[in-house]
């Protein structure tokens, strides 16, 4: 039921813009970035759940919790650089969005660091 | 988090046009960009606000 808000929060949303955007553009990309914090936390609740059952199959699989836990800090990364560069891109500022990104890909790339050298420490063990 | 938050914004936008181009036609262009300035600084209060809520619950949420 709930998606039914959303999609019609949105497009509501969406006319709204195109409205101002004649005269006031910056006004309607304020209502695109409100849009979109609006679904994220009306969506907050359900995904939190998403969350502790992945967590519960990590428990059950007794993988270390500090992988778990880059994982999600990763998926953090990328909604937040996603969410940013989207409403620069449609703002019209590609090159401020590819920026965003760019610093979003280097942080993922910090954060995933020591799972690899994890991995990669376990394979030199393997090989004998 | 109230979702009339967004019909608020448009609101002020609409407000803010409409007085722009009152203010134009009455020949009085420093205060018609006075206005659209005025509107900008309130409908940004608000989106900072909200953009603060929503980074507080990512962090919250993905332990960042």
């Amino acid at each position: 039921m709930e998606i039914l808000q959303i999609v019609g929060l949105g497009l509501v949303a969406a006319i709204m813009s195109i409205v101002i955007k004649g005269q006031r553009p910056e006004i309607s990309m304020q209502i695109s970035i409100l849009t979109g914090i609006m679904i994220f936390t009306l969506m907050a609740v359900n995904f939190s759940t998403v969350l502790k059952l992945l967590e519960g199959i990590a428990d059950k699989a007794d993988l270390d919790l500090a992988y778990v836990t880059t994982i999600l800090k990763i998926i953090g990364i990328a909604y937040i650089s996603q969410f940013g560069a989207e409403i620069c891109r449609d703002a019209g500022e590609g090159a401020i969005a590819s920026k965003i990104e760019f610093a979003g890909k280097i942080l993922i790339i910090v954060m995933a660091a020591p799972i690899v050298m994890a991995l990669l420490n376990l394979l030199i063990e393997m090989i004998p | 988090m109230n979702v009339d938050l967004i019909f608020q914004i448009a609101a002020i936008g609409i407000l803010v046009s409409v007085l722009n181009q009152l203010l134009i036609r009455s020949g009085r262009e420093e205060q018609a960009m006075l206005t659209t300035l005025a509107g900008l600084i309130v409908v940004l209060l608000i989106i900072i606000q909200e953009i603060s809520n929503l980074f507080d619950t990512v962090k919250t949420m993905f332990r960042l």
